[in-house]
């Protein structure tokens, strides 16, 4: 019996390079049961990642993919929406491809609010490279550039890029597939910059320093640490301490959007030079 | 009406025995044999979709018998 997501996936590269019990694969299928939702054209839907594991997964995706450099992918997917507007562009990026070496990228799609569609595979953790603290790793937990406890503060990427003029910015996590799936329906919907940052369980470079070995002690933590926005509203502080709100946390619509705006220029000039 | 019935199937190629399956099954559909998942009840699955959902690896499917 073949998967019923088969049909979107360049089936003879499986099985996938990432760990057993990696969660980017759940996010993957998150990605792909959204697209099979809403029926999108997959002629007319474009996937670009950066680098990092999370950056691997359109090289499984039966659509025009587009695997490009650190931190960039960003960029190359703004010039594809630029070049044509009609498409739709899915971005997959890493924490540390999103926020530390691309986070400049990050900060100026969300100002410009283009219409792309970006899923942070957030595992906090340079995966790929053996477990690197990244932008996001949480204070006191352990990297393999962290062996006595992470001393940083680390971004909010939700804040950040609500705080960048994004418009639609949601969270979710692999333990919550089925709302993740839903999260990810809206951000494809959604037209402006969307951004979902979506949790995704480490379980050999995180996990394996910080005493969740097993993937499913991560996914529990996630369960046991994160918490519907409406909820999350009624909480005090000390409540929220520790813990952190999972669905749309903003979400503007009918704003100007960046390759619409463009066009309209590009008319508004050649009238001019026409006149 | 009959109740539906699903059946389940494990894409052995694909799985890489990392056990969410059957720590999601919330009907004991699906058990662990020699380290890696098994369909030990199917006639119990009620379709919810938890193991397909959180199968990291595209290795189980779950589909409605009935359904072509």
């Amino acid at each position: 019996m073949a998967h019923p997501l088969e049909k979107y996936l360049r089936a003879g590269k499986l099985p996938h390079i990432w760990c057993a019990g990696c969660g980017h694969g759940i996010v993957t299928q998150a990605i792909l049961r959204a697209v099979d939702e809403l029926q999108l054209d997959t002629e007319k839907t474009v996937v670009v990642s950066g680098i990092g594991c999370s950056s691997r997964a359109p090289g499984y995706l039966h659509f025009d993919t587009l695997h490009t450099t650190h931190g960039r992918a960003i960029p190359f997917a703004t010039g594809i929406k630029m070049a044509n507007p009609e498409l739709r562009v899915i971005v997959v990026t890493g924490d540390g491809d999103a926020a530390a070496i691309g986070g400049n990228h990050l900060i100026h799609a969300a100002r410009r609010n283009i219409d792309l569609t970006v899923i942070c595979f957030n595992n906090t953790i340079y995966g790929m490279t053996s477990g690197q603290y990244s932008p996001v790793t949480p204070g006191g937990s352990f990297a393999s550039t962290a062996p006595y406890g992470m001393v940083e503060p680390s971004f909010d990427l939700c804040t950040l890029v609500a705080g960048a003029g994004g418009t639609f910015v949601a969270r979710g996590t692999t333990y919550h597939a089925r709302p993740l799936t839903n999260i990810i329906k809206e951000a494809i919907k959604h037209e402006g910059f969307s951004f979902v940052e979506a949790l995704s369980q480490c379980p050999t470079y995180y996990g394996r320093r910080n005493k969740l070995r097993a993937p499913l002690d991560m996914l529990y933590w996630y369960r046991d640490h994160a918490v519907g926005v409406s909820q999350w509203e009624k909480l005090t502080d000390d409540e929220k301490a520790g813990k952190f709100p999972i669905g749309v946390l903003k979400k503007v619509e009918h704003a100007p959007e960046f390759s619409r705006v463009y066009s309209e220029l590009i008319a508004r000039a050649r009238e001019r030079s026409e006149a | 009406m009959a109740e539906a019935s699903w059946e389940v199937a494990i894409n052995s190629k694909w799985c890489k025995k990392c056990g969410l399956c059957v720590a999601f099954c919330p009907k004991k559909v699906l058990g662990e044999e020699m380290g890696a998942p098994k369909v030990l009840n199917e006639s119990l699955c009620i379709g919810c979709l938890l193991c397909e959902m959180h199968c990291p690896d595209f290795a189980i499917a779950v589909k409605r018998r009935d359904s072509k």
